[in-house]
């Protein structure tokens, strides 16, 4: 299979503490790779620097054929990130959000209407993000994830403060990913929910980034 | 997706929040009319002398109003990781500014309007030529919202953002302030022909920082 995520002694400073260290991780295509590890291993990191949002500082990386040292710009169209934040505007609604997030990313407002509904977030579709729960602004930013189609799925604690209705539509979403011909990697200290949807664990320890790997095969 | 429909994403999603909020309503512009109000009250208008200064009062009442626009432009990215939603969104820089400058523009337009009319019943003052006038404006308030965009975004994420925009916004639009004012005088004098060249000056800074903008928003947004 065509590797999606591909990084060798991957280094990047926050500041000038080293947060990773020299990783190595390859993601092949419809993979689903569960990051695991302490509190600041570096997993936020990891998804973020596979975002393009903080730069490699040395080390070689590709995303979706897209070299991270020249170019961490270049995969974004086709790939999604769910951070501790929604990255939502509170004064616009649930549809309005996710249509800006479709749109944003080339696809059609009826991708934002699907994920919507994927999501069981249609009743909510018209009340402004602001006044969203913290479990159902977790669900929005999922769905806003899915309205860009993205070949490439970052998921980070993705299933802090859902409850166990949502917490079951998320690991669909996860389980759904390879026939979508979507690779996720899903960073999470609920290793006994996630484990159960991911096909592979990678482990990361405490700073240095020594990736270990185990393969689960098939969730 | 081609430049303009991003463009036109982007301004319509600030704009969409604008509406909802009502910040530029319930705040800025009546901000903008206590300010000339407060000219008003500082300087005798029984002495004429609000007549001679109202197209200075006026724009920099436009301008520390603008301030507070661009403020809030930058503000709704901060809430949230929205300014992070950006930079993934996969629009362009030049898309992002050109979207983000023009919802700021139209918000300025808005309030000048409004502080335009305010002008004209409170300083007593008549609008004698029009075509000037109206091109200065749209040419002043192209350039302000293109210059505060670009600094908006360069302060947008520091702790002191509030600040610092204004110290570092208000020393660079000065030309717009004097030819905008010279602009107004002229039109208000009723000499067309005084008013050209400040036109003239205020498109070439509205069209010099709307290409530094395109050219630099993306970048200064990966920094931010």
């Amino acid at each position: 299979m065509p590797a999606v995520v591909r990084l060798r002694s991957a280094v990047c400073l926050l500041g000038r503490f080293p947060a990773l260290a020299g990783v190595d991780l390859d993601a092949a295509d419809g993979e689903i790779v569960l990051l695991s590890g302490a509190n600041g291993a570096g997993k936020t990191t990891l998804l973020r620097l596979l975002a393009g949002l903080v730069p490699l500082y040395s080390g070689e990386g590709t995303v979706l054929d897209h070299d991270l040292a020249h170019d961490r710009r270049g995969a974004r169209r086709d790939l999604a990130l769910v951070g501790h934040e929604t990255f939502c505007y509170d004064d616009l609604t649930v549809r309005e959000n996710l249509q800006f997030a479709a749109r944003a990313a080339g696809r059609t407002t009826a991708e934002g209407d699907t994920a919507l509904e994927r999501l069981g977030l249609g009743r909510l579709a018209d009340v402004v993000h602001g006044r969203l729960s913290a479990g159902q602004r977790r669900r929005l930013a999922v769905a806003v994830a899915l309205s860009r189609d993205p070949r490439l799925l970052l998921l980070d604690e993705p299933h802090a403060g859902l409850d166990a209705d949502g917490r079951a539509v998320l690991d669909e979403v996860v389980r759904a990913a390879p026939s979508e011909h979507r690779t996720v990697l899903l960073a999470s200290h609920e290793l006994e929910h996630a484990r159960a949807v991911a096909t592979r664990e990678v482990v990361i320890t405490a700073g240095q980034a020594h990736l270990a790997s185990t393969d689960r095969g098939a969730p | 997706m081609n430049l303009w429909r991003e463009v036109r994403l982007v301004a319509a999603k600030d704009l969409r929040i604008e509406a909802r909020s009502r910040v530029a309503i319930q705040q800025i512009i009546p901000f903008g009319l206590i300010v000339l109000l407060l000219f008003a009250f500082a300087l005798d208008p029984d002495r004429g002398i609000l007549r001679r200064v109202a197209p200075g009062l006026f724009w920099v009442t436009v301008l520390l109003a603008a301030l507070l626009a661009v403020s809030r432009s930058f503000a709704i990215e901060a809430d949230n990781g929205a300014r992070d939603g950006l930079r993934l969104s996969g629009l362009d820089g030049p898309a992002l500014f050109l979207g983000k400058a023009a919802a700021v523009a139209v918000e300025l337009l808005a309030l000048e309007v409004v502080l335009a009319a305010t002008v004209v019943v409170v300083y007593g003052i008549e609008l004698n030529t029009l075509v000037p006038l109206i091109l200065g404006t749209l040419a002043a308030t192209v350039g302000v919202a293109a210059t505060g965009t670009l600094y908006g975004v360069l302060a947008a994420g520091l702790r002191v953002r509030e600040t610092l925009v204004p110290v570092l916004l208000l020393p660079v639009v000065a030309p717009v302030l004097l030819g905008a004012t010279r602009a107004w005088e002229a039109a208000i004098d009723g000499i067309p022909s005084d008013a050209w060249p400040w036109v003239a000056l205020l498109s070439v800074f509205a069209v010099l920082f709307t290409a530094i903008g395109m050219l630099a928003f993306g970048p200064l947004l990966e920094e931010a």
